[in-house]
């Protein structure tokens, strides 16, 4: 913990790049991933879901 | 021209405009994210107490901020669909909830690393940080109720009555730093004027506006997909185009 705070201090623009905005950007990533796949997996279910009702 | 609104209160109609405007909110996003990291690295100057550390202020501060706003949107929505028994409203909703709930986390997880160099602690129990990780945990509360119940309808009155009391929580978070004395500063941004740099000033303002068009575009990715799932035996979503590819 000690090597951490001195390191903090010693690079405090690079704590602060990767600690807050690159963990930041890498949530808005996750979530952009995760609502791009949700949107392709509705609509594949949806499609199955019609062209099984066609087939009946 | 006057434009009828209600006419995007119903699913038919909002999925389609939803799906014109994502666009626009997300590359507005990105680009106000661009300028808003440039202001707030190369252009806003070091602060003389903290240092570099401050810079963390144009991530931690939009995303607090956006945490409530979109826990007040959501209620509201929430509270729509209870009273007025709106398809939509609840759908947004739950397309909102996820999104709040990151920027709750976003600004924890900033809000610790900005602590750690200035207070020497990753976490207190500070009223506005205490406050903020209820919210964090009334976002998740709502979310997994929503996802208990089977029935959707019964799903959303269940979580809106969830979220509407716990919004309660928002006032609490915004007035802590009046009503107890917390490790947080007051106010810096009021009304009557600031006492922040201009291009700081700038840089927070950017981020907050690139936080709300970044969230608002994916919230409407969101919603389409709920509108999807929800409307799958209506006959105008076998008609849309992208069915039949």
């Amino acid at each position: 913990m000690i090597g951490l705070d001195i390191w903090m201090r010693e690079n405090p623009l690079t704590y602060v790049w990767f600690g807050s905005y690159a963990v930041a950007m890498l949530i808005f990533a996750v979530e952009i991933a995760m609502v791009v796949h949700k949107r392709k997996i509705t609509l594949q279910q949806v499609r199955l879901m019609r062209e099984a009702g066609e087939e009946e | 021209m006057a434009i009828n609104w209600f006419k995007y209160s119903a699913p038919t109609t909002f999925y389609g405009l939803a799906g014109k405007l994502i666009p626009w909110f997300a590359i507005s996003a990105a680009i106000l994210f661009a300028i808003g990291l440039y202001i707030g690295f190369v252009v806003a100057p070091m602060d003389a107490q903290q240092g570099e550390f401050y810079r963390i202020i144009f991530i931690h501060v939009p995303a607090s901020m956006m945490s409530m706003f979109l826990y007040m949107i959501m209620a509201g929505y929430a509270a729509l669909g209870l009273i007025f028994n709106t398809r939509l409203s609840a759908m947004m909703a739950s397309a909102i909830a996820p999104t709040g709930a990151l920027f709750a986390l976003i600004s924890l997880w900033t809000g610790a690393l900005w602590g750690k160099p200035m207070w020497g602690a990753w976490w207190m129990w500070d009223a506005r940080m205490t406050s903020e990780l209820i919210l964090l945990f009334l976002y998740l509360g709502f979310i997994a109720l929503h996802a208990s119940i089977d029935d959707p309808r019964r799903a959303d009155r269940a979580a809106a009555l969830l979220a509407i009391i716990g919004s309660v929580n928002v006032p609490i978070i915004y007035f802590s730093v009046k009503w107890w004395n917390t490790l947080h500063q007051g106010a810096t941004i009021k009304f009557s004027g600031t006492s922040m740099h201009v291009a700081m000033q700038q840089a927070m303002f950017t981020m907050l506006l690139a936080c709300w068009l970044y969230a608002i575009a994916v919230v409407l990715t969101r919603v389409r997909s709920i509108i999807l799932e929800r409307e799958r035996n209506t006959t105008w979503i076998t008609e849309l185009p992208e069915m039949k590819r």
